[in-house]
């Protein structure tokens, strides 16, 4: 009986493996060179102790721990420990998004849409297609932890010697292997697509969130969270296998959890049961604009709450970053302080670049939905009733300027509310709302790209995606990696005056506006006048 | 020998009872009609039968295997086409045929290029290119290219153009001189009426006729619309003619299957200019059937 539930399990296997045989090997080798190219880069740019030393100083704050991670190794902060420091945390962060994707694609997004119905009426196990795609995707992870781990030590970086690597990536090949996991459970709860990716998401947001809070002020706290237990395998520095161990244990668990459960389930049906709709449709919802809204909301309700809590959890490590400054005089000697503003007043910026990077997720997503709704041809309902074009594109774009501000504002109201909480010299709220707004201008920019690639090429609109996470990269990490500034500046967020440490400066931030404009004015009339994909 | 029984199959969603004791019979090497309108549970029948869904009550089996536990097994000898066919978008059809036969771990190559041919089929396109018809014409095609025992095909015919329907037919006439047996579902009567031996009717979940089409002629009218050189007199007083409707020198009315012959007889003697025949719909033989028990709707 249960060898049944898995028969042809390997004749799917090949058949993942040759549906994705371009998406893995891109996933693998993108994740490669970054974790090759920056731990070149590091021994490059950081060649004497001294050097290192003093990037570590920069380090030691509070601030920092919640956004990479906590490190024993500052002290002693080799090219290794840096790496680990730095980057592992990020790296892991995007192995764990590659296999939510691959996980929720083949396994809840397929049965919705109908594929697994065909693939069960052969003599197929009940159980096949979910181990076969936890197979395929714990392979990728075993392939990447393996080119990853050998590649650094083969490198041959002082300080990043075999073991140390290979913990490194069996780390990253680790997050992979519970993300695919946790997301295989939820594939199982969530009776459709979009619920199994946003609660995969959800978990790694709070999963990161909760391991910041607990790098912070509380370590047993970090070891509730994947990503915390990741950091404590101190990696360069300690060189634990039992976190990487754990991590694989409790995937494995997760994963007997997600048999189970697709086990006894019907196809199609979730543990979380869905409510029944309204019989007749609200008169908000009769208008373009009201419909668009009414699909998304749901979405758009849990991402309004991460911006709250992101906002929030970002806040609360101010007082223990203004304390720490107090205490610290050295480091005030450091960091040049710049006349009339505190410290972490001086860190205003960067968490606002990060603010806003995060809060353009959901605008695009937005205007992305508008060429979801076209490619499962339900554009064609609309359009091919009274409802014009630009009317039909207006409203995603209306709603996607809606939600850039709003989702600003809610991080800023999130910030603002808890470092009063904790600070003792509290950051005026005028002061955190202008220097988050600054930001609208550039994620406006990214929101008219995304329409005039859905205008002009809409094939290669997954382009503007591609481009924020080039933008993330160079401009979040640019900082720490000492790219050159130009590669910043091919990105609309490096060209943000960094308020309240700098002075407003309205030139960049209107010709940004007026790209956008542009953008968008081309993005409608090329929409208007092309076909209609389905 | 039979080869579907449902014992009472019962399956509830919440509260909402889709299916409410079932019993079906399918024998071997005959061709069995499975008529409701939308939403009669037809499709969730079938789920049930192919063990995608677990009874709440009853039991349903195939080839005396119970349809849940022994899912794998009577796959082997099934061949399932949906009403609506999804595949893989970046896959072509050509792919998407042979995993399919892989799969099942039968059908040959000629029989493959065969039922190609006779569909119609593109099998070099990707799926994301084909309409509605042409996917369930890439299931159509492994369906027919495998040696099942039992087909079980769920509105299969619903994106198909009347060309592709009339081959489809004889697939499926194909199949039964085969010996095979074939659970055909449809919400038209008139679809099924030409290939199945045996039809049973479902409505809310509840079977409420089963029987040989024969059978069922007493549940059946046939609409007529007749134009006559001279007025017609007496229809009205004759045995099974219902409804009469007159438009100047135009006739409509109902008639029993089982008196159209005399009806026809008479009606002649008028001579006629125009005569136009409808066949029984399904909201006939519904209204028909509760007439029948009292007109308890
Ligand atoms: N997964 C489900 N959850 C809730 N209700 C369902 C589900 N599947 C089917 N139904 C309901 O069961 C009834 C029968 O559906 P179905 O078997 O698909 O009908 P048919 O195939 O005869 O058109 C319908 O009212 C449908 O809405
Ligand atoms: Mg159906």
């Amino acid at each position: 009986m249960s060898k049944k539930l898995y028969r042809h399990t390997g004749v799917l296997v090949r058949f993942l493996l040759s549906q994705n045989r371009l998406r893995i090997p891109i996933w693998i080798i993108a994740l490669v060179l970054i974790t090759f190219s920056t731990a070149s880069s590091f021994s490059e740019l950081y060649q004497t102790p001294e050097e290192r030393q003093a990037i570590a100083q920069t380090m030691l704050n509070p601030a920092m721990t919640a956004m990479v991670g906590y490190s024993n190794g500052l002290d002693n902060y080799t090219n290794g420990a840096m790496m680990a420091h730095q980057m592992l945390l990020f790296t892991a962060i995007a192995v764990a998004i590659m296999s939510i994707l691959l996980v929720a694609r083949h396994t809840r997004t397929e049965e919705e849409d109908g594929q697994i119905e065909m693939i069960r009426s052969f003599p197929v196990g009940r159980l096949s297609n979910l181990s076969a795609t936890v197979l395929m995707v714990g392979v990728t992870n075993v392939l990447l932890a393996l080119v990853t781990g050998f590649g650094l030590y083969i490198l041959g970086i002082e300080s990043m010697d075999l073991e140390g690597s290979l913990i490194y990536g069996a780390g990253l090949g680790a997050t992979g292997i519970f993300f695919a996991a946790i997301t295989a459970v939820f594939a199982q709860l969530s009776e459709n697509s979009r619920g199994t990716i946003g609660l995969s998401f959800a978990f790694l947001v709070l999963a990161y969130l909760i391991r910041a809070v607990g790098d912070v002020g509380n370590e047993t706290l970090s070891w509730f969270s994947p990503l915390g237990i990741l950091i404590n395998a101190e990696v360069y520095v300690h060189n634990y296998w039992s976190p990487i161990i754990l991590l694989v244990g409790l995937a494995i668990l997760l994963i007997s959890i997600a048999l189970y459960l697709n086990a006894i389930r019907d196809l199609d049906a979730g543990f979380i049961p869905s409510k029944p709709g309204r019989t007749n449709a609200s008169s908000l919802l009769q208008t373009p604009i009201g419909l668009a809204l009414r699909i998304q909301r749901t979405g758009l309700i849990a991402w309004a709450i991460g911006m709250l809590l992101l906002g929030a959890s970002y806040g609360s490590v101010l007082g223990d970053l203004e304390s720490f400054f107090k205490d610290v005089e050295l480091m005030e000697a450091l960091i040049k302080p710049v006349e009339g503003f505190t410290l972490t007043e001086q860190f205003m910026p960067m968490l606002m670049t990060v603010m806003a990077m995060f809060c353009t997720v959901p605008t695009l997503l937005v205007v992305f939905k508008l060429k979801g709704e076209e490619k499962k041809n339900h554009t064609e309902h609309l359009l091919s009733r009274v409802v014009s074009r630009s009317r039909t594109m207006g409203s995603y774009f209306i709603i996607s300027i809606i939600v850039s501000f709003g989702m600003l504002l809610l991080a800023v109201v999130g910030l603002w509310s808890a470092s009063v909480a904790v600070m003792e010299d509290a950051i005026s709220f005028s002061t955190m709302f202008s220097a988050a707004m600054v930001y609208l201008p550039a994620m406006w920019t990214m929101i008219g790209l995304s329409i005039l690639l859905i205008g002009l090429f809409p094939q290669f609109s997954g382009f503007t995606w591609l481009y924020f996470v080039y933008s993330f990269v160079v401009v979040y990490l640019g900082g720490l990696l000492q790219f050159p500034d130009w590669m910043s500046k091919l990105s609309p967020y490096g060209h943000i005056p960094h308020l309240p440490v700098e002075e407003m400066d309205f030139m960049p931030v209107s010709i940004l506006a007026i790209i956008a404009i542009v953008l968008i004015i081309v993005g409608f009339a090329t929409y208007n006048r092309r076909d209609i994909l389905g | 020998m039979t080869i579907i029984k449902t014992n009472n199959l019962t399956k509830k969603f919440g509260k909402f009872t889709a299916l409410n004791q079932v019993n079906l019979e399918v024998n071997e090497g005959e061709v069995y009609g499975f008529i409701g309108p939308n939403g009669a549970g037809k499709s969730t029948t079938i789920r049930l039968l192919l063990g995608m869904m677990k009874a709440t009550e009853g039991e349903a089996k195939i080839f005396g295997l119970d349809a849940w536990k022994d899912a794998v097994d009577i796959h082997k000898r099934i061949a399932y086409v949906p009403g609506d066919v999804h595949l893989w978008p970046n896959l072509t059809g050509g792919e998407v045929i042979d995993l399919f036969i892989k799969l099942r771990g039968d059908g040959n190559k000629s029989r493959r290029e065969e039922m190609i041919e006779r569909f119609k089929l593109d099998p070099s396109k990707k799926c994301r290119t084909y309409s509605k018809g042409n996917r369930q014409k890439v299931a159509l095609v492994a369906a027919f290219a495998s040696d099942a025992d039992l087909y079980i095909l769920d509105e299969p015919t619903s994106g198909l153009d009347p060309l592709m329907e009339r081959v489809f037919q004889e697939c499926v006439i194909a199949a039964k001189n085969d010996g095979k047996s074939i659970l055909l579902s449809s919400h038209i009567l008139s679809e099924v009426e030409k290939l199945c031996d045996r039809v049973g009717i479902i409505r809310e979940g509840k079977m409420i006729e089963t029987g040989t089409l024969g059978d069922l002629r007493h549940l059946t009218r046939t609409n007529l619309l007749v134009e006559t050189k001279l007025p017609i007199i007496g229809l009205s007083e004759l045995k099974g003619v219902y409804s009469i409707e007159v438009k100047n020198r135009t006739f409509s009315f109902q008639v029993d299957s089982e008196y159209l012959d005399s009806i026809v007889r008479h009606v002649s003697q008028f001579g006629i200019v125009r005569l136009e025949s409808a066949p029984p719909t399904l909201e006939d033989l519904f209204m028909r059937h509760y007439e029948g028990v009292g007109g308890a709707f």
